[in-house]
């Protein structure tokens, strides 16, 4: 092969490249937005949603494919409101809602967005990475999120996680809670590796739990927001949300299974004593409270999410509350 | 030890001898445009990567970066092996392709991984051994494409060719989530196909000397200790590794400079980028700078910018822009001023022969000894909280740079 015949079989060989890159672009463009003119399955209808939800209703994002899921909507059995509402994760107490957004662009910025009770920005906190967990405490005052920060190059490792808190009465942002001071046993820890999340509040909005690692070891943390501090107190928690009643911690917990790597645990903070729920799937999801005696948490499926209930005693079976949705909300009665 | 003279390694890459007068060989042109229509691919699917497994999966990322480490050493030895066979077989192009290949391929096993964890941690680990594979040979070949005087300017374009690749690739890979609107599987085909068109372009424009003259056994059969036999290349790889093993990773550098400066979270990600574009402008100018004035002299002057880097970060009542922009262009003086050059400098001190299996050997101890960097720092940090660290770095460096100056002059 001369020079010649080298470039034309090289460009040859580009178009074809290009013209079957290009093709099965058109194509994924064709399979998102057919998704959207596609008449709606019963049950669905899309309109507005507000953070209160009517009874037996509860609101989270729905999952599946298409344009229509990763949406908010207010679902109640198999019917379901959605709204425009675009979040990869979302939580809402009453007259407040938090929604993690990603906003495509030459790069992708990811937000916190603080919405009212009609789910309207009330303001916004960028993010550092993609986004994983929210939380709001009980009066809508502290609202904490979780991203997940990639490394600076290629197959480079120093994957980790940041987590934020936001003060939304003095409207401060502790932009990372690695810069809280943290004890164990009364002495100082510093590590470089520490990495926080999944926060919970208890009543008084300032107390919180988390998790945070440092090293290889998983510990569950409590602390004051206002102290800046935090204080280790049980090993091997993630993900911990606490009850209504703020006497049980429901959290994941690694099984050391390679298939069905995490399981639910509720902790009764007075005893410390430990009960494995009866959901035997993988669980990798901060749950919520649906109520005093039930957690809710979204499940895998194939190419989609399920959120699924299970009884806080370790009794019972798990129960499907919806399927292709995730990030549930405990129930918040409809106001007026 | 000069062991490939100019003129034989001109005449072996195909190119006239009044070509010879041009700064770098078309072999080297056409191995930097393999690099650059790889690493759109390859930066294409990083760039993705955390928004796949969280939002377009709803996995868990950490679960793959406790594998993390484990990878690294896999690529480690991975690399050793690519450069022991590239040499043994003396077929540089054909082990650095299969190299390109597998990664290429690593892009349709994402797709077809769906949301098994330990299928998509198989082809993240098949797209690690191609990279572990190809580079050694692919430097082995720039080296052999180039006269002595002209190494430094070779790698110098080759990496910053490299570069552009990658600091395309995001913008390709966001460009496609926006057309499919937010159709991750186009990104994986765009990538292999993009890939694709890198391997031809290697198998189309790279050439590589025939083996005829080298005998097989001439080739030892224990590379790495015959390697540190060379007293020249034992001397590079004696300063090189505490020199890797003193530097602090970026990851690492990009916290101190947000606890420092404390900007906002959307920032983050352009720190990188900051440093890829000094990189990308200074590489070729700096290696051509190191033909002439001596490359140990340029490496040594990039750790002393690592050094710099470090002062900056710790200095008090500097301006909060000043620190910034400081300490990311210095980040890419240094990359650009030790990456490239300091194959360029070892390069010709290895036998043609064993010239892939020796940069394996000398990237290997650079890759491993950054590895513990991370562990020592991050055990520093712990002991003695992050300025003491910093400062434990400043100085454990320029011991480093000491040490290594003459070890590096006496091998050149």
């Amino acid at each position: 092969m001369n020079n010649r015949t080298r470039l034309i079989v090289a460009a040859a060989f580009a178009v074809v490249l290009t013209v079957a890159a290009g093709a099965y672009v058109l194509y994924a463009r064709e399979r998102t937005t057919t998704a959207v003119t596609a008449a709606p399955s019963p049950g669905v209808s899309y309109g507005p949603v507000t953070v209160g939800a009517a009874e037996g209703a509860m609101l989270m994002v729905t999952a599946g494919g298409g344009a229509g899921s990763g949406r908010v909507a207010e679902v109640a059995g198999g019917s379901r409101t959605v709204s425009d509402l675009r979040c990869v994760r979302f939580y809402a107490v009453e007259g407040t809602a938090v929604c993690l957004t990603a906003e495509r662009g030459a790069r992708t910025r990811y937000f916190a967005k603080v919405l009212g009770p009609d789910l309207r920005e009330l303001r916004s906190v960028e993010l550092q990475g993609v986004p994983s967990r929210a939380r709001i405490s009980r009066s809508g005052r502290m609202i904490a999120w979780t991203v997940f920060v990639s490394g600076d190059s290629y197959l480079a490792s120093g994957l980790s996680t940041r987590t934020g808190i936001l003060d939304a009465k003095t409207g401060k942002v502790v932009r990372n809670m690695e810069e809280f001071q943290l004890f164990r046993d009364g002495k100082r820890l510093q590590a470089v590796d520490l990495n926080y999340w999944g926060v919970t509040f208890t009543g008084d909005e300032d107390t919180y739990y988390a998790t945070v690692s440092t090293g290889g070891e998983l510990f569950l943390v409590r602390g004051r927001v206002s102290a800046r501090r935090a204080e280790v107190i049980a090993k091997d928690v993630e993900c911990p949300s606490l009850s209504p009643d703020g006497t049980r911690l429901v959290y994941k917990k690694r099984t050391g299974e390679a298939t069905r790597p995490w399981r639910l645990y509720v902790r009764d903070l007075a005893s410390g004593r430990e009960t494995p729920l009866a959901e035997r799937e993988n669980v990798d999801d901060q749950a919520a409270w649906l109520d005093g005696q039930t957690v809710m948490y979204a499940r895998l499926r194939g190419d989609s999410t399920d959120v699924w209930a299970v009884p806080a005693d370790g009794s019972g079976e798990p129960r499907l509350i919806a399927r292709d949705a995730f990030s549930p909300v405990p129930p918040i009665p409809r106001s007026g | 030890m000069y062991v490939s003279s100019s003129r034989s390694s001109d005449a072996a890459s195909g190119v006239p001898r009044r070509m010879a007068l041009r700064l770098v060989s078309g072999n080297v042109l056409a191995l930097g445009t393999v690099s650059l229509i790889t690493d759109i691919s390859s930066e294409m699917v990083t760039a993705i990567l955390p928004v796949y497994l969280v939002i377009g999966l709803g996995l868990n990322p950490l679960q793959f970066g406790l594998l993390d480490g484990l990878y690294q050493g896999v690529t480690a030895l991975v690399r050793l092996a690519g450069g022991y066979f590239a040499d043994r077989w003396r077929r540089l192009r054909l082990v650095a392709g299969s190299g390109y290949a597998l990664s290429a391929v690593a892009k349709l096993g994402l797709i077809a991984a769906g949301r098994s964890v330990p299928l998509l941690g198989v082809a993240l680990a098949v797209d690690r051994i191609g990279k572990g594979l190809r580079t050694a040979p692919r430097d082995a070949l720039i080296s052999l494409s180039s006269s002595p005087e002209t190494q430094g300017s070779a790698f110098g374009i080759h990496r910053a060719m490299d570069t552009v690749g990658a600091l395309a690739g995001p913008f390709v890979a966001f460009a496609v989530l926006g057309l499919t609107g937010d159709a991750f599987d186009a990104v994986f085909v765009v990538s292999f196909c993009v890939a694709l068109l890198g391997l031809a372009v290697l198998v189309l424009f790279v050439r590589e000397k025939p083996p005829a003259h080298v005998r097989p056994s001439a080739v030892p059969r224990i590379p790495v200790t015959g390697l540190l036999r060379l007293p020249a290349f034992r001397r590079v790889c004696a300063a090189a590794v505490p020199l890797s093993l003193a530097t602090i990773s970026d990851s690492f550098l990009f916290l101190l400079l947000q606890a420092r400066l404390d900007f906002d979270a959307g920032w983050f990600p352009l720190l990188p980028v900051g440093v890829a574009a000094s990189f990308l402008v200074l590489a070729a100018p700096l290696g051509w700078l190191a033909d002439r004035v001596g490359r140990s002299r340029v490496l040594v002057g990039g750790y002393l910018a690592v050094i710099g880097c470090y002062l900056l970060l710790t200095a008090p009542g500097l301006p909060g822009p000043v620190v910034l922009v400081g300490v990311l262009v210095l980040r890419g003086v240094a990359y650009a001023a030790t990456d490239g050059v300091l194959m360029a400098l070892a390069g010709p001190l290895l036998p043609e022969n064993l010239r892939a299996s020796g940069l394996a050997l000398l990237q290997t101890g650079q890759a491993l000894a950054a590895m513990a960097a991370a562990w020592l720092f991050g055990a520093v940090w712990t002991w003695l909280g992050p300025d003491l660290a910093v400062w434990s770095a400043v100085a454990a460096l320029a011991a480093a740079v000491l040490v290594a100056r003459p070890l590096l002059r006496g091998a050149s």
